[in-house]
């Protein structure tokens, strides 16, 4: 059996440890573009902050351990569904028997004049931050495009690099995905204690500058001195080089429960993919961390011949800025029937807020008030009734002394 | 190349009297000396690795640890790879030299298991005291409300 992976990120790693419980045997081939070993995109942040040094996503010695044969640093440019082949930008064609398409997200930039200058950057690969870095300088007036996770995760590496940061937003608050409008004043009113300047309702219409970016034109007509422009408003799926093919897309790679896409023996994980919304009851790309290694495990246990389902998942977010965490899940912003439990303690920046609907928790979000969050996501996954305990869901003990006494023998001694 | 933890430890509530030594145990193993008033007066002294539950009216208390999951989402949503299973062992260790404290672990745990640990960075969770030998938190419990359990011998 010889299984070909495009990626070299979360679900590829998904699905290599998937494979290999099953299968120590098969051929095991990752193709990818950039050239590094298996990193860590979300460390790019902290590389970029001087807090890691090391990116590294699994261990140096991973692919020799796992029978993996990386080719780094090549691009596929197409794949002949047909004769099943993965052809390379060097013309090299690789056959396989199983496929994994994992091309993960890739930035989203609108599509302005001055795209071409220098300093103008994205913030997804580790070769970005490489470049940033280099640009960098004490004091460097920095625009942030984008206020959400990755683009305030970019704000917070800069300013502990002792940059200026302007932040452009087209949204009227920050952190729109993952807090409602009271989350986010709060924690933008932490990034402005750092100094960083908030243009909400915005947006950047030209980049100028002679061969550098030297200022930028917002939508506001505004002009704005800048020595350089990150673009951090969102990724979309990386499917570039199948529009036009048999595999079918709508936003992501379209693929059942078991990861198979319409075509025979080829799969897709990851932040490429569309996947079912466990609290909506749709498909669709939800592009996060711990989805992407599931996905890639499951299709990892399925091309070895095991038969496994993926079951889906809901948004989910841990995050922290400065001395501030976030932990958000589902649903958070409010919508129509849909009852309120939430304690503020605003001196100590503390924020805890649910959606509850019929007894069954929809979403919450928590600030500075996070430890134990994941028996309120598994609460939620598993729709246990909470109405009887519901108050206590707003406490920062919460825990298995909530919980009715039978379920907490079972949850605790039933493994 | 399937790997799972062939100990856990259960907590019996009806006898845990809600004495804390567990966590004092867990804390003196995990300090790097073996003098509790040295332990103790670190700076860093580390978290206790077990956590015992209770409630101001509630005349029930246990201890709990990680459950060393056979399908383990701390280890799925690791941004890092620091969280991952020892493969002597089959337990859940963090390499705290490699979390970065983004506390995915804390969202997806479903028995609060995970800690923030003493140094704000890196998590702090039970490793069965893979360096010790046997927990100590179990072999100090001194009314016997914890017990560690060999899992193949219940298969």
């Amino acid at each position: 059996m010889k299984y070909v992976i495009i990626g070299n990120s979360v679900a590829s790693a998904g699905c290599i440890e998937g494979i290999r419980r099953v299968d120590s045997e098969g051929e095991i081939l990752v193709v990818s573009n950039e050239p590094y070993h298996m990193y860590s995109r979300p460390l790019i942040s902290y590389w970029l902050s001087k807090k890691v040094e090391d990116v590294s996503y699994r261990p140096k010695d991973y692919y020799e351990k796992y029978r993996v044969n990386p080719i780094l640093g090549k691009k596929v440019v197409q794949v002949d569904f047909e004769s099943k082949e993965v052809i390379l930008e060097d013309g090299e064609k690789i056959n396989y028997d199983k496929l994994l398409i994992a091309t993960g997200g890739k930035p989203f930039i609108p599509n302005i004049p001055g795209l071409d200058k220098k300093n103008v950057f994205t913030f997804i690969k580790f070769d970005d931050v490489k470049e940033i870095d280099k640009a960098l300088f004490d004091g460097a007036r920095v625009t942030v495009v984008g206020a959400g996770l990755s683009g305030l995760k970019a704000v917070e590496a800069l300013i502990k690099r002792n940059c200026n940061v302007t932040v452009v937003e087209l949204a009227g608050r920050i952190l729109s995905s993952i807090l409602d409008e009271e989350g986010s004043r709060m924690v933008q009113k932490r990034f402005e204690e750092e100094g960083v300047r908030f243009l909400l309702e915005n947006s950047v219409s030209e980049i100028l500058g002679e061969e550098k970016v030297e200022k930028i034109r917002l939508n506001s007509s505004n002009i704005l001195k800048t020595d350089m422009v990150i673009f951090a408003i969102g990724v979309v799926p990386n499917v570039d080089i199948f529009r036009g093919t048999q595999l079918k897309i709508n936003r992501g790679i379209l693929v059942n429960e078991r990861m198979e896409t319409n075509i025979p023996d080829v799969y897709s994980a990851g932040d490429v993919v569309e996947s079912l919304d466990l609290l909506t009851n749709e498909n669709r790309v939800i592009p996060i961390l711990p989805n992407a290694y599931m996905q890639g495990e499951v299709t990892g246990l399925n091309m070895a011949g095991r038969k496994v389902t993926y079951s889906g998942s809901f948004p989910m977010n841990s995050i922290g800025f400065f001395d501030m965490h976030i932990m958000s899940a589902g649903m958070v912003n409010p919508s129509s029937n849909v009852e309120i439990i939430k304690r503020i303690e605003p001196e100590k920046k503390v924020y805890r807020k649910l959606y509850i609907r019929d007894g069954k928790i929809l979403g919450f979000m928590f600030i500075n008030s996070i430890d134990r969050t994941g028996m309120i996501v598994d609460l939620m996954k598993n729709r246990i009734d909470i109405s009887s305990f519901k108050e206590r869901l707003l406490s920062d003990n919460f825990g298995f002394l909530d919980l009715p006494k039978e379920f907490r023998k079972e949850k605790i001694l039933g493994v | 190349m399937e790997i799972k933890s062939k100990k856990r430890i259960y907590p019996k509530e009806e006898v845990c009297i809600g004495c804390h030594l567990c966590e004092i145990y867990c804390i003196l193993a995990h300090s790097g000396t073996k003098d509790l008033v040295k332990a103790f007066k670190r700076l860093d002294r580390p978290s206790p690795r077990v956590l015992v539950e209770e409630r101001d009216g509630y005349y029930i208390t246990f201890a709990l640890q990680c459950r060393h999951c056979d399908d383990p989402l701390c280890i799925k949503a690791c941004i890092t790879g620091a969280m991952h299973r020892d493969e002597k062992t089959g337990y859940i260790i963090c390499n705290e030299e490699k979390c970065v404290g983004c506390w995915s672990c804390i969202l997806v745990c479903p028995y609060g298991a995970i800690r923030r640990g003493e140094n704000g960075r890196a998590v702090s969770k039970c490793d069965l005291c893979i360096e010790q030998g046997n927990p100590v938190c179990v072999e100090n419990c001194p009314n016997e409300a914890l017990e560690l359990k060999d899992l193949e011998a219940l298969k």
